[in-house]
């Protein structure tokens, strides 16, 4: 309501840029619209050649798989001590960047933030895109992936024995799998009201089946979307706590173990807070590429920007926190050998990987303190990758540095990735981007029916003023 | 008219023709219009009332007399026969099928159930979350009348649209056309179906 306080106040309006610029929701329609059902041949060249080559590295990703299981596991340089390796590292990165997309489409639904409405379709889209990505390490891991069905609670006969539900392990089956279910359902649920805006704006053959089948006979009645609404409310009400949930039982793959460096109760908030702070950094990477080449500058604008970099900076805060609490915890547990291990992490021989984390998780976010800097397009294009390197760090040094100095001297050892271990890690982000990049020409990137809803609700306000039709 | 498209055999399966009227429908350009034309038309005595809107309009449903969603009902009660199936499943497979000690650990203990069991509680409801919202809606379906009115393309897009329909007891194609057309629709049709 401070919004709507705001906007109706000129003077404020200055200092506050507007949220979202469209002339009726008619121009919200045509404005996103277009982007779907615009002709294959008018699609800009810049798309098709991105497209080429992220699907490119797709390719790589499969023929290092095929590789992989056709060879063995050792393909990949994990060793002893080092059993988890790249490819934990990657998939607790990958699950991380999904984390953003529930965020903002649960989280800020609930705490009515409106500023969700133009990036929420496309941070969820992401999310999928994301858990696809995380799903493949640990499924290739196991070594045999056709197996995959013995870690589902399925009745068989080959293997004649259950689940063992005392490990995290199995945990970690059953929220990465309801994550990926439960997000695939809150996205699809947004989507159908648009799709059927775009059925019904269809002239083609084609486009009507396909749209007609996917919106499922949505005609925007009263019933409807009070039903719709009930729906969303709780699957924002469902995702929140199962997000969160997400992220603390990854990280009880680890807490539970007996490892130092691992063995400690503050990993589930920290892993939540790494995770939405990568997550938000990979929207703001994705999303500043898509408004250049999309044009959507009236519809992204620097405001969502800037909201999202005060997150990024809020819990990039709480990632540096949760680092000086493992020291201090380090030192006052009195246990060698997690004094042992946090002193190794940071003056041993990963000091490099450790020290880069603390750069860019913590040090560098420190900028968006500076306005100028939260509202500077290449500052905040630079960072958000840095973060995601940074992050993408956090993991490769809390599992390679807290397992190559085992107890025994004797065990100790040092990882040296493969060219299969970066070609697949390689692999998975040019499967993310290629899907990332089909979805923005082929579906609604914005939620066109909430932008609407968020637009003509506080457009009341200017009739009488006979201001522009510009919302905060 | 969009029903010619239909070719005849099908419209005869389900059940449409020339001669059924499915009501009359007229076109807003506000939803808060929308919102006071349906509360006028409801005090006039019409039941059978509906909208059709681009996207949710608050209040439509108080004007129109709409029940407030019994939905919340069905996700509860499915959601907790999923942390049910949970505890059921860790329990059978635990301590009744495979009876092995491992790591010292008890053969059931609800505290290491409650992950498992969250997750599937919440993947339970979700599902009834979804699918129910959909079923309630009557959906998916391949056709309904509401969809013959020439402009039902733009109740997707930015018009609001109000609803009468034919199997309402106080409903007469010219009469109702009438009142619609007395509280501010631009655009008024009656719809066949």
């Amino acid at each position: 309501m401070s919004d709507l306080a705001i906007t109706q106040n000129p003077a404020l309006m200055e200092v506050n840029p507007p949220l979202v610029r469209a002339d009726s929701l008619h121009d919200v329609t045509e404005q996103i619209s277009s982007i779907v059902e615009g002709k294959v041949e008018a699609t800009p060249l810049k798309y098709w050649i991105t497209l080429g080559v992220t699907g490119s590295i797709t390719l790589l990703l499969g023929a290092m798989l095929t590789y992989l299981v056709s060879t063995g596991i050792g393909v990949w340089g994990n060793n002893r001590p080092i059993g988890w390796a790249w490819d934990i590292t990657n998939f607790v990165f990958w699950i991380g960047i999904g984390h953003a997309g529930t965020l903002i489409s649960a989280i800020l639904f609930l705490f009515r933030q409106k500023w969700r409405t133009s990036i929420n379709r496309s941070a969820e889209a992401m999310t999928l895109f994301a858990v696809m990505c995380a799903g493949i390490f640990p499924l290739f891991h196991t070594g045999r992936p056709w197996r995959a069905y013995w870690l589902f609670p399925v009745p068989n006969t080959d293997l004649s024995m259950w689940q063992n539900f005392r490990s995290p392990l199995i945990w970690d089956v059953f929220a990465v799998s309801t994550y990926f279910t439960v997000s695939l359902l809150f996205w699809y649920t947004g989507l159908v009201p648009d799709v059927a805006t775009l059925r019904d704006r269809a002239t083609k053959k084609v486009r009507q089946v396909v749209f007609g089948i996917l919106s499922l006979g949505w005609r925007g009645s009263a019933r409807h979307w009070q039903n719709y609404e009930v729906a969303y409310l709780i699957l924002a009400g469902l995702s929140t706590p199962l997000v969160l949930s997400v992220h603390s039982i990854v990280s009880m793959d680890f807490a539970t173990s007996v490892i130092p460096g691992w063995h400690t109760t503050i990993f589930p908030p920290y892993f939540v807070a790494g995770a939405i702070f990568s997550g938000f950094a990979c929207v703001m990477t994705l999303l500043i590429i898509a408004r250049w080449t999309l044009n959507l500058e009236n519809l992204i604008t620097i405001k969502h920007l800037d909201n999202m970099n005060k997150i990024i900076l809020v819990t990039g805060s709480f990632v540096g926190y949760a680092y000086a609490c493992e020291f201090f915890i380090a030192w006052y547990s009195g246990n060698i050998y997690e004094r042992f291990t946090f002193l190794n992490r940071a003056f041993g021989p990963y000091a490099w990987a450790a020290w880069s984390m603390y750069s860019c998780n913590v040090f560098i976010p420190q900028l968006y303190w500076f306005k100028r800097m939260r509202t500077s397009i290449p500052v905040m294009f630079i960072i958000s990758i840095t973060t995601n390197i940074g992050m993408w760090f956090e993991r490769f040094v809390i599992i390679v540095t807290s397992l190559h100095r085992d107890f025994l001297p004797s065990s100790w050892g040092y990882f040296h990735p493969t060219w299969v271990d970066k070609c697949t890690f390689a692999g998975t982000i040019g499967l993310f981007l290629t899907l990332f990049l089909l979805f923005a020409r082929f579906l609604p990137m914005i939620a066109m029916s909430e932008v609407k809803g968020v637009l003509s609700y506080e457009k009341r306000f200017f009739k009488d003023q006979k201001a522009p039709a510009v919302t905060q | 008219m969009a029903h010619t498209k239909i070719p005849n055999d099908i419209r005869e399966k389900l059940g449409i023709g020339d001669d059924k009227v499915y009501g009359v429908i007229g076109e807003f350009e506000d939803p808060h219009d929308l919102v006071h034309a349906g509360q006028k038309i409801r005090e006039m005595g019409y039941t059978k009332l509906d909208a059709m809107t681009p996207f949710p309009v608050h209040g439509i449903d108080q004007a129109l007399g709409i029940k407030y969603s019994k939905l919340g009902w069905i996700v509860i009660c499915i959601g907790l026969c999923g942390t049910a199936t949970a505890q059921g499943l860790i329990y059978y497979v635990g301590a009744i099928h495979d009876k092995f000690v491992i790591g010292g650990k008890p053969l059931f203990d609800f505290t290491f159930t409650i992950p498992v069991t969250f997750e599937l509680t919440v993947l339970f409801s979700a599902f009834a979350a979804t699918l129910g919202m959909f079923a309630m809606n009557g959906l998916p379906r391949l056709y309904h009348p509401a969809l013959n009115y020439r402009n039902a393309h733009r109740a997707t897009d930015d018009r609001f649209l109000l609803v009468i329909e034919a199997t309402d007891p106080k409903f007469d194609a010219q009469q109702s056309a009438e009142h619609l057309r007395s509280v501010g629709a631009a655009t008024v049709e009656v719809v066949e179906g």
